[in-house]
């Protein structure tokens, strides 16, 4: 059983490991301007409730499951995820904004955002592969 | 001239071209050169006086940047520039000669002859015999120039001039600054072996004269002090000759002059000089750089940057720019005269090529070298753009290619440094590019290997016209589809007629050619089309009922040629305010209105001008009331953000499909402006609001309406345009403020472009600027203009990078400061809160204040002490507290608040600052004393008063200048002469309530005052309305709300502020 929760997780995983390198492209196109403003966050906006859910599943699966340090590690970035759809202005078009992402240096911190959930999704990547192996080796 | 010689090249280096420059620029098609000549005399004269400036240089300037309002005749068009520029005279012939004037010679037909003067030359043009001809013979030789003198009028001329600095001379270039300039530099061909020989001798004899020489061009520039009056030891004779010539032409009145000599920093010492640099590395060529020692016959130094320094060792001599200034004890900071941006610590040469500042500012005229000095600063660094400023002279180019970087596809300018004739770098990316062959001809000279003498690298503001790699279609015709709300509430506000008869009115005025479409579309709960088609005998209504999903009947007829159905158009527009009179309809589908004219006009793109009197209630985009009226005072818990995306996106669209959106909203209920202005922010529109509309009920409203629509429907217009604004390498553009949408990023979609929409930016510096002395900007606008033709517009502005605080300091400009403050208050507004943003305004006067205190001033005094250059700071961050869009306290409605704030964003800095702080002259008592005259009109020039009730008295009558409106104040025991002879009413209690005219009688009085304020209408390009107020007007409260020096209910007054920011600065 708790091999199969982990192997879901590292499925899971290696999605949101995908979808953050997705962004991270996406983003430094925007940068260098080879796509414009309105397609790129077109393109990420779509992706944004499916990282949330993404994440979120895993995050109660290791709940359910009790493994209470990964799911203290997944915590404050789930939470994040939640907080900034919620945030987002009545008038915003999405947590990415056209009219906004070049401005204030958004696109910086958006950069920088998902650098830093790739690192923390890599980490849970391997945290999970010993995990797995763990849990197969014990059955 | 940036670009220095080439080494090799027979020609002088920097200090040559530089003038060679002047002359191509004074040439310069740009039509008047001719005239302007013919002014120049005097003012040279003028400035002579004030400024010690020689009267040799002026020209350079003038002619090619000047624009001359008066003149009212717009050079603009393409072919006229070319023209001209054909029938220049050769002037190629300065090449060799550096003359210091050089810039008279372009002007001169003889000029060819000098050509081969080669650098020797100079002193002899210094003798006598050339200097002391007449100005008389300067004149004549105008004439040469034919047909481009006719263009002025010369009496006109000189009043513009003399404006240099003045807010009238809109049109002028910055060049104003130069007239300084050009004096102080032998820069002349003394990069050869030219060594100006002893200058101060030569000058004498020539100078009084003022005008150079015909024949020969002068070679020298003189060096005075720019204004630095004060110490020039070096050439007492010279300026003392300048003054007795200026003399008589004191009357001109310049009010300018102890402005600039505010700003001037002060000159070394006699003995530098200043040398061409061989073409520096940096690509900056003269300025500071240089100071190579030799027998140099010039003391004064140019200013480069790195000379403040050295001169603020003894602050005490200095000048008022360098004048710490003790706010507390010197109340009296507001100039008398309209404050003067300042003038940028830069070499003449270079300055007098740079780009006007009512086009191109930036909030720090020195350029810190390093993101930590900015941020010690805590000033902001951000640029603000006019780039569509109407011009009255605009040099245009036409040539199959147009010369760029290749790297970063700068345009060529002024400051790009040529290395040799046929390479040259750019000076934002430092790339070396070739210089193509067609560039080595200069059609204004008719000389070929003169790439340095182009009309492109003489003239910081240019517009060249696109071949077709600039098009990504054939460009589009003009198209104007106005969509107007028909509901029961805009029947009931009578808006329909006057707008109507406005159109008719305008018809034939409105901007295009034979391709002018224009269709119109009318909507309540549903939406109607009128079918226009050729051959009908009135127009047919179309009823789409539908309007969840709308489609658009027979779209071939919806838009239609104006000149083909011009007569149905007419009909139309006589009976669309009869057709809706019994509408009992209330909803108003303003959503689904949008998304038909949005597909009617996406194949062509063009111009949407949107008419709305209340909330849409039905379909997409329907908007719920938010505002709670109890709450309007607390600045907490506002709506300013908007409640859908629906507009948002739309204009997205729109955006994308090169259709702008204009709303007009003339509504007395809360209508949601903060949703619905999204339309146009992202579609680069405009937004227009008119509370409280109602044509019998609010008349002030309906005349305000008349001549918006008028400025409105007649004013330029670009289509499909885009906007690039490029800085040097280490600088780079975070944040944009105004209407439009950044589409990547530094590229600005303007699908429409009007000449009353200012931008501004913000920047940081991402790499250090240690290893270079200059920066610069270039903002380059693409579009298409009513006639068809794809036009690129480039201004480039030049600054100089300094590595100390205090020079960071010195350089600031604080109209562009708050100007560029208020753009970021009302971001941190929206996306933060009203409280937040008024903290960010007063923290921003507090930090760099203490900032200055902590690392600038040595000993702390008490009091608060400021550097002069931000002296109103304070006044003008507390007149932003007090403005609409930040205030609290008063019941500001939320739609006027949110409308306040599109206008702080999308106005252009001149006005904006003259919104937030209105200028106060007193009018009953106007002589002509100090006046200006323009084409034998005098024109009264009133003091600027400060804006406090302790300066107006019962017994006189004062003017407000706001920008968009003019209040004239009328005092109860106002002198009987003044009731009677400029209001023509018996006595004060025959004042109407409301009056917005002043009755032209046959006095004295009544001219003046009349000359005066039509003088100042003159100087925008909207039609301000007048009010007369008196005692019991319902405007008397606008008007006493501007006096932002006096306290409110719920805000400070000017002292307690400045004892508040005193308190914080010194914690």
């Amino acid at each position: 059983m708790e091999a199969v929760v982990f192997i879901f997780s590292l499925l899971d995983c290696c999605a949101l490991i995908f979808l953050s390198v997705y962004f991270i492209i996406t983003l430094s196109d925007l940068e260098c301007d080879y796509i414009n403003a309105r397609s790129c966050c077109s393109k990420l906006n779509k992706w944004v409730i499916p990282e949330m859910i993404g994440h979120s599943v895993v995050s109660v699966l290791m709940l359910v499951s009790l493994h209470w340090f990964i799911f203290l590690l997944n915590l404050p970035v789930a939470t994040w995820n939640i907080y900034r759809f919620i945030m987002v202005p009545s008038g915003n078009m999405g947590v990415f904004d056209p009219t906004e992402i070049h401005n204030r240096g958004q696109l910086k911190s958006h950069m920088k955002e998902a650098m830093i959930k790739l690192g923390f999704h890599l980490l849970c990547f391997f945290m999970y592969l010993y995990s797995m192996i763990l849990a197969l080796i014990n059955d | 001239m940036s670009q220095p010689g080439p080494p090799g090249s027979g020609a002088a280096p920097a200090g040559l071209q530089a003038q060679n420059g002047a002359a191509a620029a004074s040439g310069a098609p740009y039509s008047n050169g001719p005239v302007h000549s013919a002014m120049m005399s005097s003012q040279v004269a003028v400035h002579q006086g004030y400024n010690s400036q020689l009267p040799g240089s002026y020209p350079h300037l003038i002619p090619a940047k000047t624009l001359n309002p008066v003149s009212g005749q717009s050079h603009y068009g393409g072919s006229q520039g070319l023209e001209q520029t054909l029938h220049r005279p050769p002037v190629a012939a300065n090449v060799v000669a550096p003359s210091l004037r050089s810039g008279p010679v372009p002007q001169m037909p003889a000029p060819a002859s000098q050509s081969p003067a080669a650098t020797p030359r100079p002193s002899d043009d210094f003798l006598p015999g050339v200097s002391p001809l007449p100005p008389v013979n300067w004149q004549h030789s105008y004439p040469s120039m034919g047909s481009q003198m006719s263009h002025y009028p010369p009496p006109a001329s000189q009043l513009p001039l003399s404006g240099n600095t003045n807010v009238s001379t809109n049109h002028q270039y910055v060049s104003s600054g130069d007239p300084s300039l050009q004096n102080s530099y032998v820069k002349s061909g003394s990069a050869l072996p030219l060594r100006t020989p002893p200058l101060p001798t030569t000058f004498q004899p020539g100078a009084p004269p003022g005008p150079p020489p015909v024949g020969g061009p002068p070679l020298v520039r003189a060096l005075v002090p720019q204004k630095a009056s004060l110490r020039t030891a070096p050439q007492p004779s010279f300026s003392s000759a300048v003054n007795q010539e200026a003399t008589p032409q004191l009357a001109t009145k310049n009010p300018q002059m102890s402005r600039s000599v505010g700003y001037a920093y002060p000159s070394l010492p006699p003995g530098y000089q200043n040398t061409t640099p061989p073409s520096s590395s940096t690509g900056m060529p003269p300025s500071s750089l240089n100071y190579p020692s030799g027998p140099q016959a010039f003391s004064q130094t140019p200013l480069g940057a790195n000379h403040l320094t050295a001169s603020m060792s003894g602050l005490s001599l200095h000048p008022e720019g360098l004048r710490i200034v003790n706010l507390l004890q010197e109340r009296k900071m507001l100039p008398s005269t309209p404050l003067q941006p300042p003038v940028p610590n830069l070499h003449e040469d270079i300055q007098k090529l740079n780009c006007n500042p009512e086009l191109f500012r930036c909030t720090l005229t020195n350029i810190p070298q390093t993101q930590a000095l900015l941020n010690k600063a805590k000033l902001p660094l951000g640029l603000l753009l006019h780039p569509f400023k109407d011009l009255v002279q605009l040099p245009v180019v036409t040539s199959s290619t147009i010369v760029r970087c290749r790297s970063c596809r700068t345009y060529i300018n002024p400051f790009v440094s040529f290395l040799d004739q046929r390479r040259w770098k750019c000076n934002l990316c430092y790339r070396v590019n070739d210089v193509p062959e067609e560039f080595m001809y200069n059609p204004l000279t008719r000389v070929y290997g003169e790439p340095h003498r182009r009309p492109e690298v003489q003239n910081a503001t240019i517009e060249f016209m696109a071949p077709s790699e600039y098009m990504l279609r054939p460009p589009q015709p003009p198209v104007y589809l106005f969509v107007f709300d028909v509901s029961h509430n805009a029947v009931e506000t009578g808006y329909l007629n006057s707008v109507c008869q406005s159109l008719l009115d305008n018809l034939d005025l409105l901007p295009g050619n034979t391709r002018t479409k224009i269709g119109f579309i009318t909507f309540d709960s549903t939406i109607h089309f009128y079918s226009l088609q050729e051959g009908l005998s009135q127009p047919q209504m179309l009823i789409i009922s539908d309007i969840d999903d709308v489609f658009i009947p027979m779209p071939e007829n919806l838009l239609v040629n104006l000149h083909e159905s011009k007569e149905l158009v007419q009909g139309l527009l006589k009976t669309l305010p009869q057709m809706f009179t019994t509408s009992l309809e209330t909803q108003s589908a303003l959503g689904p209105a949008l998304q038909a004219a949005f597909k009617l006009m996406s194949p062509t793109g063009g111009r949407m001008t949107v008419f709305q009197t209340q909330l849409p209630t039905l379909g997409v985009g329907a908007l719920k009331p938010r505002e709670e009226p109890n709450h309007r005072s607390s600045a907490k818990e506002i709506h300013l953000t908007p409640s859908t995306d629906f507009y948002k996106k739309l204009a997205l669209d729109c955006s994308g499909q090169q259709v702008a959106v204009d709303l007009f909203l003339l509504s007395g209920q809360y209508s949601d402006l903060a949703s619905l202005g999204c339309i146009s922010r992202y579609s680069a529109g405009s937004v227009y609001y008119y509370p409280s509309y109602h044509h019998q009920h609010n008349p002030v409203q309906v005349q305000k309406l008349h001549k918006e629509l008028q400025r409105y429907l007649t004013r330029k217009i670009g289509f499909e345009a885009v906007m690039r604004i490029r800085c040097t390498k280490g600088l780079s553009i975070h944040t944009f403020h105004g209407n439009f949408f950044v589409r990547s990023t530094d590229l600005l979609s303007l699908p429409n472009v009007n000449p009353d929409a200012g931008y501004a930016v913000q920047m940081s510096v991402e790499e250090s600027l240690t290893d270079t002395q200059l920066v610069s900007f270039q903002s380059a606008l693409l579009y298409t203009s009513s006639k068809g033709e794809r036009r690129i517009r480039v201004h480039t502005l030049c600054l100089p990078v300094v590595s100390t605080l205090n020079e960071v300091f010195l350089g600031a400009d604080v109209q562009a400061i708050s100007g560029l403050l208020a753009n970021m208050a009302v971001d941190r507004s929206v996306t933060a809160s009203l409280s937040d943003a008024r903290d960010a305004l007063v923290n921003a006067v507090v930090d760099s204040l203490s900032a200055y205190r902590s690392s600038v001033l040595s000993n702390q005094q008490p009091g608060l002490m400021v550097p002069f250059s931000l002296r109103l700071f304070p006044l003008f961050v507390l007149a932003l507290l007090k403005q609409k869009s930040f205030q609290t306290g008063t019941n500001v409605r939320l739609d006027e608040r949110i409308f306040a704030m599109c206008q702080v964003k999308n106005q252009p800095l001149v006005y904006l600052m003259l919104t937030t702080h209105p200028s106060l002259y007193r009018v009953d008592n106007l002589s002509d004393e100090g006046a200006l005259n323009i084409n034998d009109r005098t024109i009264p020039q009133p003091p600027i008063l400060q804006l406090s009730v302790e300066n107006l008295s019962r017994d006189g009558a004062f003017l407000m200048d706001a920008g968009s409106v003019l209040m004239l104040w009328v005092g109860k025991n106002c002198a009987q002469n003044f009731l009677s002879q400029v209001l023509g009413v018996q006595n004060y209690a025959s004042i109407p309530q409301i009056r917005t005219d002043l009755p032209e009688l046959d006095t004295p009085e009544s001219a003046r005052t009349i000359a005066f304020i039509s003088w100042l209408r003159e100087q925008r390009p909207f039609f301000p309305v007048l009010y007369v107020i008196r005692d019991e007007s319902p405007m008397k409260a606008n008007f006493l709300q501007n006096m932002v020096e006096d306290r409110t209910e719920s805000a400070l007054s000017y002292y307690e502020f400045l004892l508040h920011i005193q308190q914080q600065v010194n914690k």
